[in-house]
């Protein structure tokens, strides 16, 4: 290709879901810090219905998960595709609508859980006008990116963009497939699953647990694979090996959603199946971990220098330690204590703030000053953000290890007299202090973001004065001449 | 005409087919993956996808 048909990127796009990422990040953040205060201290219900646990909760898990997480996936996605492959996106009207299409699904489902609205499905509560807008902007998403993979100037797709292709395709099909449903009217919000009984049950954690498979790991893999060795100056340790990472992580995802069912009316077997594979996913996640690890091979160094590496590597870090966590209360034994505990909160937790939000900070703090061309604004806030975000992270889920099988160990305890040892208030009684400090390990992440959004801020304002300035100082030179 | 289609309905049957199936694609991939110099070489070339995407291009403002 010639270099006057060499088309420009198209950063605008990649701009708009980074700055929106960033906004729902705090907006979602705050709302699951102050539902966590909520829970120790009822009184910060206000009485008003609008804020209580029940509504807040899918406000901050639809901000955190599809707000951030999503914006974020978009951004590099749109970032990484065009870089690899040497090409601008397909069609700027597209991504235009994907831009627009997905934001206005945020926002109306936010409003919608606050007024009472839900479809009562966890992580699919949007109602069913949502989830046609969902459909359609995820649709053009998918053919955005295939297209602009098809007009690729280079010969090879290179592996992060097979992550993000698995992770378009997947999504699509869940929640196409977990959100058949019958509307009882054209006008009405309300609506009934296709799907009866426990087969709706199973077909929501195969939606769940895909959810978790494919967003919140293969699509933050994809990112992996392009902005850790980007950022190390190094590549990827074993090319060979992310091709088997691949296929065996997008093979292996799709049957472990019924482990999320043991000890229910779903069959034994189907359970057992999915507690199976979910066994044989540690092999493919610790690949994949090591892979990217072992990237910094020979530049540990920059562990010490480099706070964008530290944000990727402690990612890496908690992506294995949370999928190695993940098949064991996979375990129908280690399940019966952990289920219906807070132990799955702080699991959830340590997977997506651990892995999902860090190695976004990450990819976020290589990517912000390419894409105003300029540096970031302060070093040593993404320093202070490193260590408010470990630390809340480690407190998070330190105090929910505590509630969960401190709470498991009270439901099971039998007195000499196979009474129950408990009542379910005790219980209650015990997770007051690890929810204080999950409380503040949640502000702790929350300020974290907040000192990066201040620093993003400032980067983007830095930028545009050196524009000006340097305009005007082209401007003067012309002058002169 | 299709009866012999019921062979596969018995999950004695089909069990052991998947297992032979995914195990036979699974140890394919890792065959190509591994075997294979030149393939092996042209792989390991790819890892340097990232590092080599600096294109003279102007990106839009």
């Amino acid at each position: 290709m010639s270099e006057t048909n060499v088309q420009p990127y198209n950063y605008g796009i990649i701009r708009l879901f980074t700055i929106m990422a960033i906004v729902w990040g705090v907006l979602g953040m705050f709302a699951g810090v102050y539902i966590a205060l909520e829970l120790t201290w009822p009184i910060f219900n206000l009485d008003t219905p609008a804020i209580t646990f029940g509504r807040l909760r899918p406000v901050h898990t639809t901000l955190v998960i599809f707000g951030f997480g999503g914006s974020a996936l978009f951004a590099t996605s749109y970032y990484v595709v065009q870089r690899t492959c040497q090409v601008r996106l397909s069609s700027d009207v597209m991504a235009n609508i994907t831009f627009w299409g997905w934001q206005t699904s945020i926002a109306l489902a936010v409003i919608s859980y606050m007024a009472g609205f839900t479809q009562a499905r966890e992580y699919a509560e949007m109602v069913w006008p949502i989830d046609i807008l969902i459909a359609v902007t995820w649709v053009t998403y998918f053919i955005v990116f295939v297209h602009t993979l098809a007009r690729r100037t280079q010969p090879h797709i290179y592996v992060a963009n097979w992550f993000f292709v698995a992770f378009i395709l997947a999504t699509a099909i869940l929640h196409i497939f977990n959100n058949m449903e019958v509307p009882i009217s054209l006008f009405s919000l309300k609506s009934y699953s296709l799907h009866a009984g426990v087969q709706d049950a199973m077909t929501q954690w195969w939606y769940g647990h895909n959810a978790v498979g494919f967003f919140l790991t293969a699509a933050f893999l994809g990112m992996m694979y392009y902005f850790v060795p980007k950022q190390a100056g190094r590549p990827v340790y074993s090319y060979r090996l992310s091709i088997i990472h691949f296929w065996a992580l997008v093979f292996l995802y799709m049957w472990v959603g019924a482990h999320h069912l043991h000890w229910t009316a779903l069959p034994d077997w189907t359970s057992t199946l999915a507690a199976t594979f979910s066994i044989l996913l540690l092999l493919p996640s610790w690949g994949g971990m090591i892979n990217g690890i072992m990237t910094l091979s020979g530049a540990w160094d920059k562990l010490r220098s480099d706070p964008v590496i530290r944000f990727l590597i402690v990612a890496l870090s908690f992506y294995g330690m949370s999928t190695f966590e993940g098949p064991l209360m996979s375990l129908k034994s280690v399940n019966a204590l952990s289920h219906y505990t807070d132990w799955t909160i702080g699991h959830v937790h340590s997977g997506a703030l651990g892995w999902v939000a860090m190695v976004t900070f990450g990819s976020f703090y290589h990517l912000i000053p390419r894409l105003w061309e300029t540096k970031m604004y302060s070093d040593r806030l993404i320093f202070l953000h490193f260590w408010l975000a470990t630390i809340g992270i480690v407190l998070y889920i330190s105090a929910m290890w505590v509630a969960g099988v401190g709470q498991g160990l009270m439901l099971r305890a039998f007195d000499e007299y196979g009474n129950l040892a408990y009542t379910f208030i005790e219980t209650v009684e015990f997770l007051k202090n690890p929810y204080a400090i999950r409380a503040l390990g949640g502000a702790f992440f929350l300020i974290g973001i907040v000192i990066m959004a201040y620093n993003v801020f400032m980067t983007i304002r830095q930028s545009r004065i050196e524009r000006v300035a340097l305009e005007a100082k082209i401007a003067a030179k012309l002058a002169k001449a | 005409m299709f009866e012999w289609l019921n062979w596969f309905t018995d999950m004695q049957n089909t069990k052991p087919l998947a297992l032979v199936l995914f195990f036979t694609c699974f140890v394919g991939i890792i065959a190509y993956v591994y075997l294979g110099k030149k393939r092996s070489k042209r792989f390991e070339e790819y890892r340097f996808i990232p590092l080599e995407d600096e294109a003279d291009r102007n990106q839009e403002n």
